[in-house]
């Protein structure tokens, strides 16, 4: 079985995001990317089937900054091969990028038939659409979102998926292959890599390279007018002080509230 | 601009969800400002009598299909893409939770329409339409806008209060024919519910949850000895139930439940829209987290700035020595 997984870059939200003075864009020096934590969940459910049914598993990226530490990682994890498509030179909307992966997929030999492709359900900065879904468009094969658990049926035609849904509700599928998944998270939590090891593999493994697929150089069909912090129509009243003062005061209201008994 | 305004009605295993309300609600306000009228669009099987339960629209479309009983977003967006090639829409709004994700995205994608997504609020401007999104876990406001119609427009849970969305009349109901070539390569089996577990968290009057911002499985432990001075229990944000230190059963938001304590003690907890939408109505909400800026001070009642690892046990103290000092426990 081969099993392809794409992973993208995001800001890390730990950091505290500044607006650039056009203010349309993120101040870059403000944004530390990071992988995506849907993605990282996707790369570990592939790692899991692998080792659970001894499949191939390739990691597939489009070029952006700290892409190859990311891919040495996944290689470091267990990835059989890492590639990555070189940048087509433009900030991309979701649309595009799953043009650009479609098409890579469709003609470069390095990753034509997968029988499973594995992404995160979607990203913190997909404006336009989530990537599993359209990308399973472009290629014409079935899809589930917000999968939380894949295993490959028997005769490995299918998969069994379990689909989230609210109240804690699972569906649970039956999807042909191939096909795509966009993963939510992953059965085990994704594991970890010592740095050592991640150093070695960038000593022994490389990360392959092709180039940019021509793809559908559509316009986005809309404008980011402005980005800002989120207005609020309220805010938290505060308790400051000394932590013993803090727990007296949050004590007193709770008591004034009924939610505590006490003097 | 012509057309109507429409929203696109989520049900699940045969009940309305609350988003179409709020969908309704945010509908009626563009529709009454453009001067056209409010569509609703339902699709089930054997589910035509919810359309009376939309009476803020105008007129309901109803598409009727087995298919349609359990909302697949690839189906759906291709029974709407057939109703839209001969229906003039200008501006779609279709929910984004769980169970429709991806929907508008598949449904501009078939109409060749803008689709913006992450919607927490849509206007009407001058010639064309506004959104604001809510981007980067809800840290960055977006402001988008749009010319080309129809737009699609995914919308956050939380845009309107549900109640604004609902109408006591019955509105005229339209069955339309809907053609779905194809059954869908993927098959839902079954649906599996959750196990309660020990708890039922929907039924505790006070719950003290907790966040990845806790940082270690061991400070669980605290929070469980808060929650048992207040008679109630601990819950967490969905990291938390991923990382394996909650059972599912313990899951507040979007993938887990949703609940309505008197009081929700949220503790390492960011406050993301996927997690507010599963707490966002407790009574009384108090915030404990080390980041001062973390959204979710945006939302509760009381906040405080501290490492829980340092102020839960003193705050459990605090607690229990005024209850040994009340005349009740006396």
């Amino acid at each position: 079985m081969n099993i392809l997984v794409i992973l993208r870059m995001v800001p890390d939200m730990v950091e505290e995001p500044e607006i650039a003075p056009d203010s349309t864009t993120l101040e870059p020096e403000s944004v530390r990317l990071i992988l995506n934590e849907s993605d990282n969940h996707a790369l570990e459910q592939a790692l899991l089937l692998k080792e659970s049914q001894g499949a191939m598993v390739t990691a597939l990226a489009v070029d952006s900054p700290n892409i190859d530490e990311t891919l040495f990682t996944a290689l470091a994890k267990g990835v059989d091969r890492a590639i990555k498509i070189a940048h087509p030179g433009k900030l991309l909307s979701t649309r595009v990028l799953a043009s650009i992966c479609a098409r890579a997929i469709e003609t470069e030999p390095e990753l034509s038939s997968p029988d499973l492709i594995l992404t995160g359900s979607q990203t913190i900065t997909d404006l336009d659409a989530p990537l599993p879904a359209l990308l399973a468009r472009e290629l014409r094969l079935p899809h589930l979102g917000i999968v939380s658990r894949v295993s490959v049926d028997f005769s490995g035609r299918c998969v069994t998926a379990l689909r989230e849904y609210p109240d804690g509700v699972r569906g649970e599928f039956e999807v042909p292959l191939p096909a795509v998944l966009g993963i939510q998270v992953s059965e085990k939590p994704p594991r970890y890599v010592p740095v050592a090891l991640i150093r070695a593999t960038m000593k022994s493994l490389c990360v392959e390279y092709i180039p940019c697929p021509p793809f559908e150089r559509t316009p986005v069909p809309y404008q980011v007018l402005e980005l800002r912090k989120p207005s609020v129509s309220a805010h938290a009243e505060m308790l400051t002080g000394s932590h013993e003062a803090v727990a007296q005061k949050l004590r007193e209201v709770l008591f004034a509230g009924g939610l505590v008994e006490g003097a | 601009m012509a057309g109507n305004v429409v929203v696109i009605v989520e049900q699940w295993r045969g009940q309305i969800s609350p988003i179409t309300y709020e969908l309704l609600a945010l509908g009626r306000e563009l529709a009454d400002q453009s001067l056209v009228p409010l569509q609703a669009v339902l699709m089930g099987n054997n589910m035509r009598d919810l359309a009376g339960t939309l009476g803020c629209a105008d007129s309901v479309l109803y598409l009727d299909h087995p298919l349609l009983a359990d909302p697949l977003p690839e189906v759906c967006a291709e029974a709407l893409a057939g109703i839209f090639a001969a229906r003039k829409a200008q501006c779609i709004l279709c929910p984004m939770t769980n169970i429709t994700l991806g929907l508008g995205a598949l449904l501009a994608d078939h109409l060749g329409a803008p689709s913006v997504r992450l919607c927490k609020d849509v206007r009407m401007a001058a010639n064309n339409y506004e959104a604001t999104c809510l981007l980067y876990g809800g840290k960055i406001e977006a402001i988008v806008s749009v010319e080309a119609i129809p737009a699609v427009f995914s919308v956050r849970p939380g845009a309107r209060p549900p109640h604004q969305g609902r109408a006591e009349r019955h509105p005229p109901t339209e069955d339309v024919k809907v053609s779905l070539p194809q059954a869908p390569p993927i098959r839902l089996r079954k649906y599996i519910s959750p196990q309660t577990g020990d708890v039922d968290i929907t039924h505790k009057d006070v719950l003290v949850a907790v966040g990845r911002g806790i940082k270690d499985r061991k400070n669980v432990g605290l929070a469980e000895r808060l929650a048992e001075s207040l008679d109630g229990a601990v819950c967490g944000s969905r990291p938390t139930v991923d990382y394996g230190w909650l059972p599912l059963s313990r899951q507040v938001g979007s993938s887990g439940l949703t609940v309505k304590p008197k009081l929700y003690v949220a503790v390492g907890i960011s406050g993301a829209p996927e997690h507010a939408q599963g707490m966002r109505e407790s009574g009384l909400i108090v915030a404990i987290n080390t980041d001062p800026k973390a959204p979710i001070f945006d939302f509760a009642h009381y906040g405080i700035v501290a490492d829980a690892s340092e102020f839960l046990p003193l705050l459990t103290a605090v607690i229990e020595s005024g209850k040994k000092a009340s005349p009740q426990a006396a």
